[in-house]
């Protein structure tokens, strides 16, 4: 597969996508669509549904990649919201799959072996931030993320008023961005 | 610990734990508060870096092929063939663009997210009738923004352009036909919408081009504005 648009960062080639060029789209896909069918199937512990949801989230970066700015967030940042937004709303249509989510336990190792090195370094960073939060804030994050629930789910899930589920999510997230910030300077200072 | 207000929903839109009324509420929010979208920005990076903390199986081959498949049977190309180098050129500048429109403070770009708003609705429905009718020719609209011509068989025609700015007060939008040097007045419009649909009060011949400038209200019966959109041969 040609990839002649590797040199160009994510928010050149989404404004290609908005300029309706498939190539470009093939591209984000490339960088963004293994992240996203881990993440759509760790959601809905369902392969076909995970498909649907990949799809149905990279189909909106195509129709919104004219709405993207910038200054307002990473393309990687905006295009994985669009698949999390979409694999929340199949999520809460499969009220089944939700109580999955509660095991934590990692995901028996499929055939991610061949998966890229920078993928697996990202992986490292961000399990490592997760694990320095305190238990409530990272229980808060992982439900809401991966489980798909709603701050008044939660709240009722876990007997916690719902103020404390919004500041344990505030706190929490507040604080994985520190730590990801200093891991991102730890690997460029190396 | 701060004290907890709307803006502290923040984290939890990020997360996308917010029911369809409560994220509504927020994005109306959104709009109109600095503090926020500052603050969406950063937990949004946090949120999103989640995705990387699971086991990443490939997806199967044909996922890939059929997300182009239905990417290209939404929107066919309208730009199929260019040289590498002057998709590169595209991109900056469309990015250039993009970061013009952001600089005015148009859009949010959570706004993307919400299929709630109902003027963009209605433009979007627009939009999709004209992609669903067969009859339409699609030509590339470039310049400031990025668009869309389409042409009927009877060379009426609808110019659709993403995230055009707001006309400044005293100051219309105006459309121009263009065949042989000669232009011909196609209509004013205001923009300042995500999707702006102007239909066309002029027939757009084959061999023609469409082009837009800013013009002092209520319009010039030539253009005097520099052309800020144009669109390639109809």
């Amino acid at each position: 597969m040609a990839r002649d648009l590797a040199h160009l960062s994510d928010e050149a080639v989404v404004a290609l996508v908005a300029r309706s060029d498939e190539t470009a789209l093939a591209e984000l896909y490339d960088r963004y669509g293994r992240v996203a069918y881990g993440l759509a199937c760790r959601m809905l512990r369902d392969r076909a549904l995970a498909e649907d949801a990949v799809q149905e989230g990279f189909l909106a970066v195509w129709r919104n990649a004219h709405r993207f700015v910038p200054e307002r967030a990473k393309a990687s940042t905006w295009i994985l919201t669009l698949i999390h937004r979409r694999t929340v709303d199949i999520v809460r249509r499969e009220e089944r799959r939700r109580a999955d989510a509660l095991e934590l336990a990692p995901e028996p190792v499929t055939d991610s072996a061949d998966e890229s090195a920078w993928l697996h370094l990202q992986r490292e960073r961000v399990q490592s931030a997760l694990k320095q939060l305190p238990d409530p804030q990272r229980e808060a994050l992982e439900l809401a993320y991966y489980g798909g629930f709603t701050q008044a789910e939660l709240a009722e899930r876990l007997g916690q008023p719902i103020g404390t589920i919004k500041s344990r999510m505030f706190t929490g997230l507040s604080r994985m961005r520190e730590l990801l910030r200093e891991s991102e300077e730890m690997a460029w200072s190396r | 610990m701060e004290s907890l207000t709307i803006h502290d929903l923040t984290a939890a839109y990020a997360l996308g734990a917010l029911d369809a009324t409560e994220s509504r509420q927020y994005e109306d929010h959104l709009a109109t508060c600095e503090v926020c979208r500052e603050q969406l920005a950063e937990l949004g990076g946090a949120a999103s870096a989640l995705a990387f903390a699971v086991e990443s199986p490939a997806p199967p081959e044909a996922l890939r092929s059929r997300i182009l498949v239905s990417a290209r049977a939404e929107r066919p190309n309208v730009v199929p063939l260019r040289s590498r180098r002057t998709a590169a050129i595209a991109a900056i500048a469309a990015v250039a663009a993009v970061a013009a429109v952001a600089a005015i403070g148009l859009g949010i770009w959570a706004s993307s997210l919400s299929n709630s708003l109902d003027r963009e609705r209605s433009a979007r429905q627009k939009v999709e009738r004209l992609l669903a009718d067969p009859t339409n020719t699609r030509v590339g609209v470039s310049g400031t923004n990025t668009g869309t011509l389409f042409v009927g068989r009877d060379d009426q025609a609808t110019l659709v352009v993403s995230g055009l700015e707001r006309a400044p007060s005293g100051r219309t939008y105006e459309a121009w036909v263009i065949k042989g040097n000669k232009p011909v007045r196609a209509g004013t419009f205001s923009g300042g919408r995500t999707t702006t649909v102007v239909p066309l009060e002029h027939q757009v011949p084959s061999g023609s081009i469409v082009a837009v400038t800013l013009e002092r209200e209520p319009g010039a019966d030539a253009p005097h504005g520099k052309i800020l959109l144009h669109s390639e041969s109809a």
